[in-house]
């Protein structure tokens, strides 16, 4: 598209959202407790975010770059960053966010038919229907792939048994994508199904567990003769495995980046505030980690910086996601950490939200493949280091 | 502008790699170093990258260079760091910025052309103490006469001039000084990387000034220009100590299994990797904020040297642990790689030295 048609693109969503954007949406913390999720039973932070969800529903915005066809706003890459430039701009709150927006829409555009596009992208566009990822298990952790929920074709319905955890939102969600073994006899890579279910029934209970952040957003969910149709299988019988190593390289790329971007004040003005100029500099020791998390901190930023020219330039480097999803979150954790020593003692309470996100910083670390697993995959598809037999 | 190479600087590259690899491999490098001729670099190999317009790519189209920016000068320098090639590659592009910054017509038309085609060799002669510390300058000059001593000075060793930093009362000023003159001496300094290092001593040297007044800012702007490309150069040396790091892991096996299964040595590899994905990024946007002219491209010059000193350290050191006492020999090239990557992380401030540069001028911390 020419440039022309760019600015007035740009001119015209700008007229819109000034227009459109209530005030109540606007300038709101991003926090998950004031996000707006949808669902069945959605709620609300406030109604202004409601009307400002239904409105961008409306257009399609909720999904920017999804097709027209399946709810989405039908717009180009190009396009598709002016509007969030223009949003960023206003300071508009993010209309809807979901797992179903972040993973499961990928995945059914990648692997999906069209009638299951048809059916379950228009409701996650419009906020209707809220989605569980269902992948871990208590014995299935970093060796995901040793799922042992299994699913038994019986008529024309999957009939599931088993136990996910760390479903995240789980106890809110209406509907959960699951990785399922449906061939016992096949090797462990090829005996999984990517289902998806309704968390509506009698063969699903959900529980939240809490974490050391206070947070109780994680939960585990227990599936006892849950039933699903046939035709509720993303990809053929067997290669839920290929869906779900697709849809872990969004989860890295997004945890090490929602890491790596300074949330709360920055590390640098914390310092000031706290210890002024003169009384850092008294502490040569903490002055130089403080220095040290900045620098890595600018190199994460160019990092992110980098990785969105590669991707326009088609350059991109399919390393990349573990590497920032490494470092992120191990950096993200040292500067909460760092902001606690600066702040001492009076932060020490569970109303302190560095605080919080220095507990919610080591779930990081361990969330989305572990660390060492990110590690294991740059060793071995990275640097092709051979494996021991 | 986007932090990935154009097709042209791609271009630039493969020829500088295949011309470097042909014409200067590391054997080039070693019977450079193994030679008892004091000239720590090769005429005839400056003139092949002359001729391939791999010098000083940084100077202006209308001064007769290819102005590709500094960008282009290191990428030429990461692909030469590969092959340790020595050639006077850094000097020459930051003279090449500072003369066409600062330089009148006639020392343009005179020096420009003769520097990109390997003709003359001008070093930049700034520093005056061992710890990098670009504010001390105790050289002096009086009617255009010059006295005080410098030291590490890159590519020092065969430059037929030099570009020297002097106080002129308050003003710090700049002068082309041709090396045969009376009262300049250059002191040639073996260093451990077997590479172009010098010290002047100038008593009474006559110099040409080259431009107007104060010209610390410009000056300045060298250091960082020469900053940038030390850590292109120090990526290029990184990255090959890796590579070859991994082509070991490989291949050597003890307890009847190759080392490269082993986990513990797998993590520390892929750590490494990461760090060097993350500095890729690093080096090239130091590189374009100077081409620019970015606000804050004096702090990625900073941010970049930091960076890449502490990276090539590690490196090095994790390549020479995990090759075992065979990266400990000289007949082996790692050693090669871990010298050059200690003096390249020295000259113009080391990692400590950026980082207290950038606690201050960032953050002002």
């Amino acid at each position: 598209m020419a440039d022309d048609d760019l600015e007035a693109f740009r001119a015209d969503t700008r007229a819109w959202l000034e227009q459109n954007c209530p005030p109540g949406a606007r300038g709101v913390p991003m926090r998950p407790e004031n996000s707006v999720w949808g669902g069945r039973r959605p709620y609300w932070p406030s109604d202004d975010q409601r009307l400002w969800m239904e409105r961008m529903a409306e257009r399609g915005w909720t999904v920017p770059d999804w097709p027209k066809e399946y709810g989405g706003g039908g717009l180009s890459k190009a396009e598709a960053a002016i509007l969030a430039q223009e949003l960023k701009r206003i300071d508009a709150a993010s209309p809807l966010q979901s797992l179903g927006i972040w993973m499961l829409g990928p995945a059914l555009l990648e692997f999906g038919t069209e009638e299951q596009k048809r059916k379950y992208l228009p409701d996650i566009a419009n906020g209707r229907v809220r989605w569980a990822q269902g992948y871990s298990e208590p014995g299935a952790g970093s060796d995901l792939a040793g799922v042992q929920t299994r699913g038994e074709l019986r008529d024309r319905n999957w009939v599931v048994n088993g136990q996910k955890i760390w479903t995240t939102y789980g106890d809110k969600c209406d509907m959960i994508f699951a990785l399922v073994r449906t061939e016992p006899d096949a090797p462990k890579h090829l005996g999984i199904s990517f289902l998806l279910l309704d968390m509506d029934q009698k063969g699903v209970t959900t529980r939240p567990i809490e974490l050391i952040n206070g947070d109780a957003h994680f939960c585990e969910t227990f599936f006892d003769n849950a039933v699903t149709n046939s035709e509720n299988i993303v990809g053929e019988r067997g290669q839920g495995w290929s869906v779900a190593k697709f849809l872990l390289g969004h989860e890295r790329a997004m945890i090490g980046q929602a890491s790596g971007a300074g949330m709360g004040k920055p590390l640098e003005q914390v310092a000031k505030d706290t210890l002024g100029v003169s009384g850092l500099r008294a502490e040569p020791a903490l002055r130089q980690e403080v220095v040290d998390n900045l620098i890595d901190s600018w190199v994460m930023q160019i990092a992110m910086e980098r990785m969105r020219d590669q991707a326009k330039a088609r350059e991109m480097n399919p390393h990349t996601p573990s590497v920032l999803k490494l470092v992120g979150t191990e950096l993200n954790y040292a500067r909460t950490e760092l902001i606690g020593a600066l702040t001492g003692t009076d932060t020490l309470t569970m109303d302190d939200a560095d605080t919080v996100r220095w507990l919610s910083a080591p779930a990081n670390c361990i969330a989305g493949g572990s660390n060492e697993i990110q590690l294991n995959i740059l060793a071995k598809r990275a640097l092709e280091l051979p494996e021991h037999k | 502008m986007a932090l990935v190479l154009t097709e042209d600087e791609t271009m630039l590259a493969d020829a500088a790699r295949g011309l470097l690899d042909r014409l200067a491999p590391v054997t080039a490098f070693r019977t450079l170093r193994d030679s008892t001729d004091t000239l720590r670099y090769d005429p005839a190999l400056l003139n092949s990258l002359a001729e391939n317009g791999l010098v000083a790519p940084n100077i202006p189209e209308e001064n007769g260079g290819v102005g590709m920016g500094v960008a282009a000068a290191g990428v030429i320098i990461e692909m030469a760091a590969h092959n340790l090639t020595a050639a006077p590659l850094v000097s020459a592009a930051m003279a090449a910025e500072l003369i066409a910054r600062l330089g009148t017509d006639d020392q343009r038309d005179k020096l420009l052309p003769a520097l990109i085609s390997g003709e003359l060799v001008v070093a930049c002669a700034f520093e005056e103490a061992s710890r990098h510390d670009p504010s001390l300058l105790d050289t002096t000059a009086r009617n255009d006469t010059l006295s005080g001593d410098k030291t590490a000075v890159i590519d020092g060793i065969g430059a037929s001039h030099m570009l020297v930093s002097a106080k002129d009362g308050d003003a710090t000023r700049l002068f082309l000084v041709d090396t045969s003159v009376e009262g300049c001496h250059v002191e040639p300094i073996q260093t451990i990387d077997g590479r172009n290092f010098a010290s002047v001593v100038l008593k009474g040297a006559r110099g040409e000034p080259v431009g107007q007044g104060d010209v610390s800012e410009a000056i300045s702007m060298a250091l960082d220009i020469g900053r940038a490309l030390l850590a292109a150069e120090l990526l290029g040396i990184s990255d090959q100590a890796f590579t070859m790091t991994v082509s070991y892991l490989k291949e050597r096996k003890q307890f009847d299994r190759v080392i490269g299964t082993y986990q513990a040595l797998q993590h520390r590899t892929a750590r490494l990797y990461a760090r060097l994905d993350l500095a890729r990024g690093v080096v090239l946007k130091a590189l374009r904020s100077i081409d620019s002219g970015s606000e804050d491209a004096s702090q990625l010059a900073s941010l970049s040297k930091c960076v890449m000193t502490r990276l090539s350290r590690d490196v090095l050191a994790e390549a020479v642990q995990m090759h075992g006492g065979i990266g400990v020999t000289d007949e082996f090239d790692l050693g090669l790689y871990f010298k050059r990557a200690r003096v390249a992380g020295s000259l113009l401030g080391d990692d400590r030295f950026h980082a207290e540069r950038l606690a201050q001028l960032r953050w002002q911390l």
